[in-house]
């Protein structure tokens, strides 16, 4: 049955997950927008203490979707520094062995705080992931990993906080293309893995975007997630690469209910000035007879819907073992380009207020765009989205 | 608990409607919308689904299923997937039906209802845009004056479908500043319905002016009585059914313009494979779900009874907007192989180019 209805646990869930982005990341939500690279420890540490309540869990349903965004509302950039295994985790439950999941992500919750990233991207490659060139090497027991990562979001707290861990992806046989694309697991505090800079960014600065080295880093080889072997006869064995894949579709709509957070974050925001001036959005009147201002701001919430139901499909299909890569880069290229939009609009409309740092709206306006480029940039979802609804191949289609 | 997955019995009923759509409608669209007639038989096969009796109570002659707007805009999607005037002509006694059995007094359902039980198809229709440009449902200048036991209509509507054929109609007029709905049956003095409308699409539906001049009618035919109905609520289930149908059309106009790209082969290749035409065909299917999943949502909140406003309004926004940009994108992709009547695609974008005057001409 076609349902929209959240049960009254949920909406509990949604409107404390509200309220914690309300106490916990609005208040020092433009501090460390201006403090670049200071670690927000006492909110880690709040939020660390209260961490089995559910609040803070990414969740990989339509529920958590709604969760996401009410924390994003609060402060993306904060959000991303929640610990939890994160993209490293999702990396993991999409490719990963029931013990190895058992192996690196049992003990998460325990002791210290804990995070988990993944290492992808490379000074020569963003979203040409299959042209990546670290390699890893196996060596008796072990896999020895070189090369250089950039653009690894919870790269310093993954890497240096013990009991962190980082997903890094490098190729065992270069020859072999997308075959021989493999993911390993990099506990934190590995001899050889090392955190050379943090990137200065134009929003989500609470976010740290680390640049990761790996120089001779020994691993057990048990950490390669999926199989060690590279098939090269058989074009369609590429494996590694659909590791790499699956666990877009698991992340992209999850950046997607991101976007949606700090979208809504400047529609309130908006909405809300707009009330307080006495100005009203009528609904339901003919387009002809609405004011330039209600025709943006009706747009804007029109998009911010679509969006979102988008978002809330594409994660329903997973919690129902449906595949979901057409959905998740649709999700995800609307959504990113939605909130792209919706914010840039609610600075125009907010004019001086709009462009002051005095409020938030200008930077959630920057925090927005990295929604549009991470995990995929829109480019490469809609290339996504139309090879499948073309069933087009990569070649058929470049 | 959050679910995109329609019923087994919806999905039946799409699987049928969806066989229809293509068996019947999709071989006679271009030849209907060229000759502006519908063969009766067509309408006489779509009306034997049931499609509108089977959610009028048995007491009034149905088959006592639920009105359900979810279930309404599965259908109308793929019926508008098939052509839309057609979508238009047979559903058309609903305009009348649904606002009788949602909001009828007794007396009403009683007299009207079984009318759309027969076994034969029977025009009704419902009349609500006037001609002119800055046409609001909410002020219109059709005016309804109480006098002693009657009501006095006076003023102009347009885009009344089939009313040449129908028996009963809805009116919408003004009241006290309110639009309310009066039901006007055929041979009423002072109801002149005029010439045939000549439109840019929807050709194959038959459309006219109609002129109330001292239109009396007794006060008992007033849409629910001394209640009156909501019209908002009516405006709303309005906004989901063209939003419903507008999806359908811009899914036909999608798929045909995809298939067309994968086959139209330039500089040695498909043209499909050309990033320019991949990515607006991405845009195209993005937005199509888009507005789909926005039109069950607003739908779900209407079979909750509640007000749907908002959800409505912002959707059918969407999918004004949604359609024709999907509609010229199919043309533009066929190129001049678009703007030829051989290819649909031009009676899409025309009949597209509607959805944002069609307000009231559906319902779901």
């Amino acid at each position: 049955m076609i349902d929209f209805e959240l049960t009254p646990e949920q909406q509990a869930g949604i409107k404390a997950a509200h309220e914690a982005a309300k106490e916990l990341f609005r208040p020092v939500s433009r501090y460390y927008d201006e403090q670049e690279h200071e670690s927000p420890q006492e909110l880690i540490d709040n939020i660390w203490k209260r961490r089995n309540e559910g609040l803070f869990d990414l969740g990989m349903d339509a529920v958590a979707a709604f969760r996401i965004e009410e924390l994003c509302w609060g402060d993306a950039g904060l959000f991303l520094c929640i610990p939890g295994p994160g993209l490293g985790g999702a990396a993991i439950f999409s490719s990963g062995t029931r013990e190895q999941m058992e192996r690196f992500l049992g003990s998460f919750n325990e002791g210290e705080p804990k995070w988990g990233a993944m290492a992808m991207t490379e000074p020569g490659c963003g979203s040409d992931t299959a042209a990546i060139s670290a390699t890893a090497v196996h060596d008796g027991n072990e896999w020895v990993l070189n090369g250089e990562k950039i653009f690894v979001t919870w790269g310093k707290r993954a890497a240096e906080n013990p009991g962190g861990l980082v997903v890094v992806w490098a190729t065992v046989d270069k020859s072999a293309g997308r075959a021989g694309m493999k993911s390993f697991v990099v506990p934190a505090g590995t001899p050889g893995m090392r955190v050379e800079k943090l990137e200065k960014k134009l929003g989500i600065k609470a976010s740290d975007t680390a640049t990761v080295t790996f120089d001779n880093c020994r691993i057990p080889f048990e950490n390669i997630l999926g199989s060690p072997e590279v098939k090269k006869v058989d074009k369609s064995q590429t494996k590694g690469f659909k590791g790499a894949m699956a666990t877009f579709d698991a992340t992209r709509p999850i950046v997607a209910a991101m976007a949606i957070g700090v979208g809504r974050a400047a529609l309130d925001f908006v909405k809300e000035t707009l009330e307080n001036e006495g100005v009203k959005i009528r609904y339901g009147v003919p387009k002809q007879k609405l004011t330039a201002l209600e025709r943006d701001v009706i747009e804007m919430e029109a998009n911010y819907k679509a969006a979102k139901l988008l978002t809330l499909r594409a994660l329903w299909m997973m919690s129902q073992l449906q595949p979901n890569s057409l959905e998740s880069s649709m999700a995800k290229a609307k959504a990113g380009l939605a909130v792209t939009k919706i914010t840039q609009k609610a600075v125009e409309i907010m004019g001086p207020l709009g462009y002051s740092r005095k409020y938030l709206l200008e930077k959630w306006m920057r925090d927005a765009k990295i929604n549009d480029i991470f995990e995929g940039t829109g480019q490469i979802n809609m290339l996504v989205t139309a090879r499948r609804i073309l069933n087009y191949s990569r070649d058929q289609l470049k | 608990m959050i679910s995109f997955s329609p019923t087994e019995e919806q999905q039946m009923i799409v699987t049928m409607v969806k066989q229809f759509a293509s068996d019947e409608m999709r071989k006679i669209y271009r030849e209907c919308d060229e000759t502006g007639e519908i063969p009766d038989n067509v309408i006489d096969t779509a009306w034997k689904m049931g499609l509108t009796s089977s959610s009028i109570p048995e007491d009034y002659g149905g088959s006592g299923g639920e009105h359900s707007a979810i279930t309404g805009s599965l259908i109308n999607e793929e019926l508008a997937w098939g052509d839309l005037s057609m979508t238009m002509h047979i559903i058309c006694p609903a305009l009348f039906a649904y606002p009788v059995l949602e909001m009828g007094t007794e007396t009403q359902k009683k007299k009207y209802l079984p009318l759309f039980c027969a076994e034969k198809y029977k025009a009704a229709t419902a009349a609500l845009i006037e001609p002119r440009f800055d046409f609001d449902p909410y002020s219109l200048s059709t005016v309804a004056q109480p006098d002693g036991n009657q009501y006095v209509l006076n003023g102009d509507k347009c885009y009344v479908p089939l009313a040449a054929d129908a028996d009963v109609f809805l009116f919408y007029a003004r009241e006290n500043g309110n639009s309310q709905g009066f039901i006007i049956e055929k041979g009423t003095k002072g109801l002149e319905i005029g010439e045939r409308e000549k439109n840019m699409g929807i050709r194959a539906l038959a459309t006219y002016e109609i002129s109330l001049k001292n239109c009396r009618i007794p006060k008992e035919n007033r849409l629910g009585g001394e209640k009156g109905c909501d019209f908002n609520h009516i405006m709303n289930h309005s906004r989901v059914a063209l939003s419903a149908m507008a999806t359908g059309v811009a899914k036909a106009a999608f798929e045909y313009s995809r298939d067309y790209a994968k086959e139209r082969v330039a500089f040695g290749e498909p043209v499909a494979s050309r990033q320019t035409i991949a990515f607006m065909l991405a845009e195209m299917a993005i937005e199509i779900d888009a507005t789909r999943l926005m039109t069950w949502e607003a739908a779900w909140k209407l079979d909750r009874k509640e007000d749907a406003t908002k959800e409505a309004s912002l959707v059918k926004a969407y999918a004004d907007d949604m359609v024709i940009m999907v509609t010229d994108r199919a043309v533009q992709i066929l190129g001049g192989h678009g703007y030829v009547r051989e290819h649909p695609v031009e009676l899409w974008l025309r009949n597209g180019r509607g959805f944002v005057t069609f307000d009231g001409m559906a319902i779901v």
